[in-house]
């Protein structure tokens, strides 16, 4: 497959994908049992609404018209830039998203940093040293890692280190103090699937005749590392690695709570309580652009990386 | 051995804890581990140690229900899809890529949140976000399958599709499903312990571990066990199964390309 048609093969795919995705994330507030206007007002209000109150609510957020209306309204208004308006402040969704954005994006960068920090060099000593305690004791390491819910390592660093030690304080955003310790909650998460993924992909390609061939001719064995070994074993990881910045939403919802940090994940969370149902699916949305997008470049940088699969090679 | 001894104590383990879970005062209230009270007691004055045991109930039987749910409909989807080929294969597989579009945990928690807090949510919540990665596992197996002899001499007796989906799809998806549902199972306990913690899942005054964190988190500075003991206690629960998945793997099917999931 050229460029060209693979280009368009994935477009179309994602826009499908994307497509279904948006008519989910719309239609998920309707699986809400009874009348979500009554819901919502009463929960607004925090008494029952009266009968004209809930006709007016629904004459006005457009709850009376029929539901494919509805998601057309909605497609439109996106199309615009326009996601709705918070039920709670004449906000509207656009600005809460822009608004918490950033405190996301600064924990996934900073948590991506933390995980291959820890994750390249344990993958790659963990490799070279196949078998030995070294190897075991990374591998362990790796094993806790995955298994430890990031809920309870937040609040057990939070203990170590905020309360008894006094280094970083134990919530909020904004400043580099502030981000250290849930960085390191959901880095540390990462960071486990990674190495484990790095020293596979590093013992598979050591095994390959090119490396043979090259510590034959006499190559030093630190450059048949890093400039041959490393560089293909760096393939795979590179797409884990990219479907994790999606998955990072997962994590930084929880992360959040536990630190407090005013995210999407936070905002997610309490507009799901408070039923903010425009809020929820623009959130919602907005994590299935970001995964379908992050998808679609891991497969392209795959497509530069690796010639396989410019030779045809199908795409599943 | 981790995922016996859990068993063990989610079967048993109630029967033989000397208080009842959700009972208040048995003693003092925040009190640290003592010979009377092992793991301590809480706020309200309840035994950590039969909280946390009768919470294995709680995580495992919830584990193996998804699981058990995410394994069965993905595997339905995953042989139709993979052997009826055609329209099907393609509309089915769209259906695929659109669930693993979301993030699990993102999508779970907002169908939990929509249908109304509660445990029963979460697990219905937790079994239609999951099953996409078995539908595409199954379905690679079938299509490999499919080109084997014995499915062609099968066909050629005519055999009914149904039977040799059944007799003969079946089991060689068998393995492949066994391991990733074990590596799942774990994924599984954090997920609900996850959203039960948020407050979506189990409501106090519910044993559950995520709950009982979450009840925990206001005193971390006087009561470090009240976070501690169910962390860990999921924490090893996840860290049996993912070591049972990954001998499993090594037993079964070597060759799998396990990718752990989050949720």
């Amino acid at each position: 497959m050229n460029l060209g048609n693979y280009l368009l093969y994935r477009l179309s795919t994602a826009l499908t994908v994307l497509f279904g995705a948006s008519a989910l994330s719309f239609g998920l507030v309707f699986l809400t049992p009874g009348d979500p206007a009554e819901t919502i007002l009463d929960q607004r209000e925090d008494t029952h609404p009266t009968p004209e109150a809930v006709e007016a609510f629904r004459e006005a957020e457009g709850l009376n018209d029929p539901i494919p209306i509805q998601y057309v309204d909605w497609v439109v208004g996106i199309s615009n830039g326009d996601l709705g308006e918070s039920y709670y402040s004449s906000q509207s969704v656009t600005t809460l998203l822009v608004e918490h954005a950033p405190t996301t994006i600064e924990l996934a960068l900073a948590s991506m940093v933390v995980a291959l920090c820890i994750a390249v060099p344990a993958g790659i000593v963990s490799a070279v040293h196949r078998g030995d305690r070294i190897d075991i004791g990374s591998q362990l390491a790796a094993l806790i890692g995955v298994s430890m819910p990031n809920f309870w390592l937040g609040y057990l660093l939070i203990i170590v280190f905020s309360l008894y030690l006094g280094l970083f304080p134990v919530s909020g955003s904004g400043s580099l103090s502030q981000l250290v310790l849930p960085a390191v909650t959901l880095g540390s998460g990462m960071a486990a699937i990674i190495t484990r993924l790095v020293r596979t992909a590093m013992l598979d390609e050591l095994e390959s005749e090119y490396v043979t061939a090259a510590r034959a001719k006499g190559l030093r064995e630190r450059l048949v590392l890093y400039k041959h070994v490393l560089r293909n074993a760096l393939i795979p990881v590179i797409t884990i690695v990219g479907l994790q910045f999606g998955f990072v939403l997962n994590g930084a919802l929880v992360v959040e709570v536990v630190f407090q940090r005013p995210g999407l994940g936070m905002l997610l969370v309490d507009s799901i309580f408070a039923r903010n149902y425009p809020v929820v699916q623009g959130i919602v949305l907005l994590t299935a652009v970001i995964f379908v997008v992050t998808n679609l470049l891991v497969d392209l940088s795959y497509y530069r990386l690796d010639p396989r699969i410019r030779l045809g090679g199908t795409n599943s | 051995m981790i995922v016996a001894t859990l068993s063990v104590t989610a079967t048993l383990g109630p029967v033989v804890v000397p208080y009842d879970p959700t009972a208040t005062n048995v003693g003092p209230q925040i009190q640290s581990p003592t010979l009377a009270h092992p793991l301590g007691t809480d706020q309200l004055g309840r035994d950590v140690l039969s909280r946390v045991v009768h919470g294995a109930r709680y995580s495992l039987g919830i584990a193996l229900l998804v699981t058990g749910i995410r394994v069965v409909l993905g595997t339905i989807v995953g042989l139709a899809a993979g052997y009826a080929g055609g329209w099907i294969d393609e509309a089915l597989m769209r259906l695929v890529d659109i669930q693993l579009a979301f993030p699990g945990l993102v999508l779970a928690l907002v169908v939990a949140g929509i249908l109304g807090p509660s445990l029963r949510n979460v697990m219905i919540a937790l079994a239609v976000v999951g099953w996409a990665t078995y539908a595409r596992i199954v379905r690679g197996t079938v299509l490999s399958a499919k080109e084997r002899e014995y499915v062609a001499a099968g066909r050629l007796f005519g055999a009914p599709r149904w039977r040799i989906a059944r007799r003969h799809l079946l089991p060689s998806v068998m393995n492949p499903v066994m391991v990733i549902g074990t590596l799942n199972i774990g994924t599984v306990v954090l997920a609900t312990a996850g959203l039960s913690f948020i407050g979506l899942g189990a409501q106090p005054p519910t044993p559950e571990w995520g709950t009982m964190l979450a009840g925990g988190r206001h005193y971390l500075r006087t009561a470090w066990w009240l976070v501690n003991v169910p962390g860990i206690a999921i924490a090893l629960t996840v860290l049996g199964f993912n070591l049972l998945g990954d001998g499993l793997r090594d037993a079964l099917d070597p060759h799998l390309q396990t990718r752990v999931e989050e949720v």
